[in-house]
């Protein structure tokens, strides 16, 4: 009985351990980067919504020359005193290193760039005047300054209290610019889009040689036009309202302006505000970015189109794919014999899985829109041509498209679920005297509807971040419409869209202003892994109530 | 998939064969022991010279076979015998089975079921099965029995009603079940699932129920109500039933059969089978001295 004297290394290896170690950290590896890469993407998407204080500083150049700043702290780095030195910075001579942060000093109708790195020793200690106001423009960014008064008419108000009077205008210019907008966008959107259906009808008749059916079109078509010239007049008086108030403003180094009223979205002073008016802030600025269109070339503004185009695309997809790859499914397992021809459809559609996006891009854009879309106006919009219906990008396309991309999945996946499916069952319907259709669609579809929902969930996980297809069959950069309205048939498949990782993209790579656009990166980014993940969730969550329902197969 | 399968007229053999009914004593000189039956019931079911291989292999050899009417006969014979698959001859439920060739007929009441144009959906309506496991679907009680019925397009709520109350008293689930039929055929136990797809089963009202090891995969208790069951749906059906438990085939059958490695050694009366095997392989096997 003698024990064993001491483990040796090869003793701990057979024992097992390493395995666990190794795999545990694996896990653990993969757990930490995911939720890191969230982390960043939340921490800096999310801040950019916080109403930061508003400082002033002095910024004393090597030159001698002295700049008062007004603006936002938004991002702070650490470089070489050399590199500081060599673009003309002052510094201390024995420093090394220097800490430089960008100021977000807007106004850019006065500036030249609404964002500055300054090196820190050039600036005096910042402070923070409580009068300092931020207004979030529709044009021009925001405006960084002070208010000095009110006009109308273009003439300056006396004496008035200004923030008292002020909240009132706010309101009126709001409430005006939503009228506006609703003439604008819905009204007149509405009687234009009933001209040009009766301008086709005439067309179709003119071609057809009909005057009387076209004399018949000219009566709805007056009353129309009257409709139209109503609405123009209405939006031509408000519009001449809403042009009534301006606000005096005036810069910190005492340029002074006049806002219009109706450019003004918000305003706030940030340095008075308490945490609560701060936490409405920042709520009311976040539902603005879910809910409300982009403004000044995506930078400003929300993604709600983009969100939108997002679901409403995925949604498409997914009654298309559902019954190609299902059916697929059924045949390939039930109908098909076994045999070299099925395994090779078999490999051909694994393989298809493996191809690259954009090859179904080309793809979509040569077969679905070309072909497809070019011969669908052929034969039923002939009378709309040279301008194309289908024959152009749009969301039937992109849908179709990632369906392609992604029926290898729901194919596999239902096809597993089929096989998964115990023969006794099969049998007990046969003997019953049900035929092979009957027992397929009472029993073993059925059940296998939590391996169509499984493929699903892969599918819409796949294709609501496939960007590179899209951008050649019907994404764009910014939709005048969404492709769901009031107007008959309100579903409007050929309709172009917006798509949150083409947003992404877009304001990241594609804008005009770089540091404006950087956080809405991350929000937009936020904002598409949130999506992707409630849409897989709720299927997770249909699937699980059918597993439940239909928990033989696990007996 | 279909299985390629060979009709023989078999009816050329024996002229009785024709006739629809018929006592059993007449014909049974094309079986193995003439005079087990002397006299009783008619004839439900006649095997004649079947045969059967999947692919190369013979599994069944010529078996030839009558089986009475509203009677129990057991299929008795140690494994892979080829007891189940004669039993699952009488459904055609073996053409589910790639590569299996059947030669000779099956003669229900006098019809070919192997005749071309038999419709075996119909056939498998006339003949119900029940399997070695227990495999309600996953649907509700209520469900569960009114299947096959809704297959046959009765959409009736009453007609169902009364189809699946019956199809359950029948079965003997009934007072179990009352209350909660509509609830998951899945939470009942093993007993009671296999007294619900007899219930299934006899819903439909075939003439002949094919009953496969329906107690095999059950506990003691649950046995003997699959057995008092088969006692009384003999009143009303032709009973197969293949079984490994020769103490259950001498409890509730009236006939029985012994198969060995495909061959139908001896078929006659249980009591006379049991107690006086004319056959030594079949006193050999009741005795347990292969098997």
């Amino acid at each position: 009985m003698t024990p064993n004297p001491r483990p040796s290394f090869t003793h701990w290896l057979k024992s097992g351990n390493p395995w666990v170690w190794m795999t545990a950290g694996a896990v653990s590896l993969s757990l930490v980067m995911v939720f890191g890469l969230l982390l960043i993407i939340a921490i800096n998407g999310l801040a950019h919504f916080w109403p930061a204080r508003v400082a002033k500083v002095v910024q004393e150049r090597a030159d001698g020359t002295h700049e008062t700043l007004l603006g936002e702290f938004v991002d702070a780095e650490t470089v070489t005193a050399a590199r500081v030195r060599d673009s003309g910075g002052r510094v201390p001579p024995d420093a090394t290193v220097v800490k430089r942060l960008l100021l977000k000093v807007g106004n850019r109708d006065l500036g030249d760039s609404d964002f500055r790195w300054v090196p820190e020793p050039e600036i005096t200690t910042p402070d923070y005047p409580a009068e300092a106001v931020v207004i979030e423009r529709s044009e021009w960014g925001n405006f960084y300054g002070f208010i000095t008064g009110l006009s109308e008419h273009g003439k300056a108000l006396d004496g008035a209290n200004v923030w008292a009077e002020l909240a009132p205008r706010l309101q009126r210019g709001h409430d005006l610019r939503e009228q506006i907008a609703h003439i604008e966008k819905r009204e007149i959107g509405s009687v234009n889009y009933q001209l040009e259906q009766l301008r086709l009808r005439e067309r179709v008749l003119g071609k057809a040689g009909d005057t009387a059916g076209q004399q018949a079109l000219l009566a709805p078509r007056a009353v129309l036009e009257a409709r139209f010239a109503a609405l123009s007049d209405t939006l031509a008086g408000l519009n001449s309202e809403i042009k009534r108030d301006g606000l005096l403003v005036t810069t910190v180094t005492g340029v002074e302006r006049t806002i219009p009223i109706e450019k003004i979205v918000r305003l706030y002073r940030p340095n008075q505000m308490r945490w609560r008016e701060k936490i409405a802030h920042y709520c009311v600025k976040l539902g603005e970015f879910v809910s409300d269109e982009p403004r000044e070339a995506n930078t400003e503004g929300g993604v709600f189109p983009a969100i939108f185009g997002t679901v409403l695309m995925v949604m498409v997809m997914s009654v298309l794919v559902t019954p190609f790859g299902v059916i697929a499914a059924v045949y390939l397992r039930e109908y098909a014999k076994p045999g070299p021809i099925t395994s090779a459809i078999r490999i051909a559609v694994n393989n298809l899985a493996g191809v690259p996006s954009v090859v179904y891009g080309v793809f979509g854009f040569g077969f679905f829109v070309y072909f497809l879309g070019g011969n669908i106006d052929r034969l039923f919009f002939a009378d709309k041509l040279p301008a194309p219906t289908f024959g152009t990008p749009g969301l039937l396309w992109s849908a179709l498209t990632l369906a392609l991309l992604t029926v290898p999945v729901v194919i596999v996946a239902t096809e597993e679920g089929l096989a998964r499916i115990p023969r006794a069952i099969r049998e007990g319907s046969l003997a019953l005297g049900a035929t092979k259709a009957e027992t397929l669609w009472r029993t073993v579809l059925p059940m296998a509807t939590p391996a169509m929902m499984t493929g699903l969930i892969l599918a819409v996980a796949r294709a609501a971040g496939e960007v590179a297809p899209l951008m050649m069959v019907g994404v764009v950069k910014l939709a005048p419409s969404l492709p769901l309205d009031g107007d008959f048939p309100y579903l409007h498949l050929d309709r172009k869209f917006m798509h949150l990782g083409f947003h992404i993209f877009d304001v990241g790579f594609q804008s005009p202003n770089v540091e404006a656009a950087r956080p809405l990166v991350y929000a937009t980014a936020l904002l598409l892994v949130v999506i992707i993940m409630s849409l897989n969730l709720a299927a997770i969550q249909i699937r699980n109530r059918l597993r439940e329902k239909y928990n033989a197969a696990d007996h | 998939m279909q299985p390629t399968t060979k009709h023989e007229p078999g009816a050329a053999r024996d002229p009785a064969s024709n006739t629809n009914t018929m006592t059993l004593g007449v014909d049974l000189r094309a079986i193995h022991s003439p005079d087990a039956i002397s006299s009783g019931p008619a004839e439900c079911l006649r095997v004649e010279n079947l045969s059967l291989y999947y692919g190369e292999t013979r599994a069944l050899h010529d078996i030839q076979l009558v089986i009475p009417e509203r009677c129990v006969t057991a299929f008795i014979g140690p494994s892979g015998c080829g007891k189940s698959t004669l039993l699952r001859c009488f459904n055609r439920m073996n053409e589910l089975i790639q590569g299996v060739r059947i030669e000779g007929s099956i003669k229900l009441r006098g019809e070919n079921i192997y005749d071309p144009t038999v419709n075996v959906a119909n056939l498998r309506r006339r003949v119900g099965m029940v399997f070695q496991k227990p495999n309600p679907f996953p649907k509700s009680i209520y469900e569960n029995v009114a299947y096959g019925l809704r297959i046959q397009g009765i959409k009736n709520r009453r007609v169902l009603d009364r189809a699946v109350e019956r199809a359950l008293r029948d079965a003997a689930l009934w007072d179990e079940v009352r209350d909660r039929i509509h609830e998951s055929a899945l939470g009942l136990s093993g007993g009671q699932q296999q007294r619900l797809v007899i219930a299934r089963a006899i819903a439909i009202e075939p003439e002949v129920l094919l009953l496969d090891e329906p107690a095999s995969a059950l506990d003691p208790l649950s046995t003997l109500k699959i057995e008092e069951l088969v006692y009384e749906l003999k009143q009303n059906y032709t009973i197969v039933i293949v079984t490994h438990n020769m103490q259950q085939a001498a409890r509730v059958s009236d006939y029985t059969a012994f198969m060995y490695l495909g061959d139908l050694i001896e078929f006659g009366e249980t009591k006379h089978l049991f107690t006086k095997p004319k056959q030594k392989r079949t006193e050999d096997y009741i005795t347990g001295r292969y098997g």
